[in-house]
């Protein structure tokens, strides 16, 4: 599995972990899939809504926040395709939580912030058994 | 009968369906008629004690049911119903 992000897009999602340090920091991917393969086109950055002093390994993405992100979506003719997230000082490989709480179907986005400089990005979906991540490839599209 | 919008992830988990249909006088009867149709769906939005996983909230109009009866409001067959996860991890 791939997943499509201009280089651009990229660099938003790292430099929003950056500002968040030492916080998690997190949004929403919209935009297509066609014919299974997955593009992102626009971001959402969002406040992390949990409480202060879980913000350092928790993030929250409210209801209120989804429904307005649906909307803009339909605005946009896009899709909430995944989540970004970033990880504090810690790898960018799903933690125990994430799965507890992901959802099928979406793509997983995580980067690895250390010492509040962006360490590399991967992304994940969620198995059908719940049990596990499978892992994106992302393709970094360079846009002229 | 009231209508169960479906959001984009778990759709696959209903054979593609956006919208379903389905008798019911509470909330908790629509949700146990989508889980009864297309079983795929329960492991998403029950976890294995029959609770709603911590991330489905469900949509009355522009009013979660939580503040409302919970899955005990009554619905009328023109009410939709609509799936809005919320999203948490760490």
């Amino acid at each position: 599995m791939n997943i499509y992000i201009s280089a651009d897009i990229l660099d938003q999602i790292q430099s929003h972990g950056e500002n968040t340090y030492p916080n998690e920091g997190a949004g929403l991917m919209l935009g297509k899939e066609e014919n299974s393969k997955r593009t992102i086109e626009k971001l959402l950055f969002l406040e992390n809504a949990r409480e202060e002093e879980n913000q350092h390994n928790r993030y929250l993405i409210t209801v209120e926040d989804m429904l307005w992100g649906e909307k803009e979506a339909d605005r946009l003719n896009s899709s909430i395709l995944g989540i970004f997230h970033s990880h504090p000082d810690h790898p960018n490989l799903p933690s125990e939580y994430d799965r507890e709480f992901a959802i099928p179907w979406y793509s997983y986005l995580i980067t690895s912030i250390n010492n509040g400089k962006a360490a590399g990005s991967r992304c994940w979906r969620l198995r059908d058994d719940r049990l596990s991540f499978s892992e994106e490839i992302i393709q970094t599209l360079t846009i002229r | 009968m009231p209508t169960l919008k479906i959001p984009t992830p778990l759709r696959p988990y209903a054979e593609g369906h956006s919208t379903l249909n389905l008798p019911g006088q509470v909330v908790e009867e629509v949700l146990e008629g989508a889980v009864a149709t297309y079983p795929l769906l329960k492991k998403h939005l029950f976890n294995d004690e029959g609770k709603l996983r911590p991330y489905v909230n469900i949509f009355l109009g522009e009013d979660n049911v939580n503040q409302l009866a919970g899955l005990k409001t009554l619905l009328s067959d023109a009410d939709t119903l609509l799936i809005i996860p919320s999203i948490a991890g760490g």
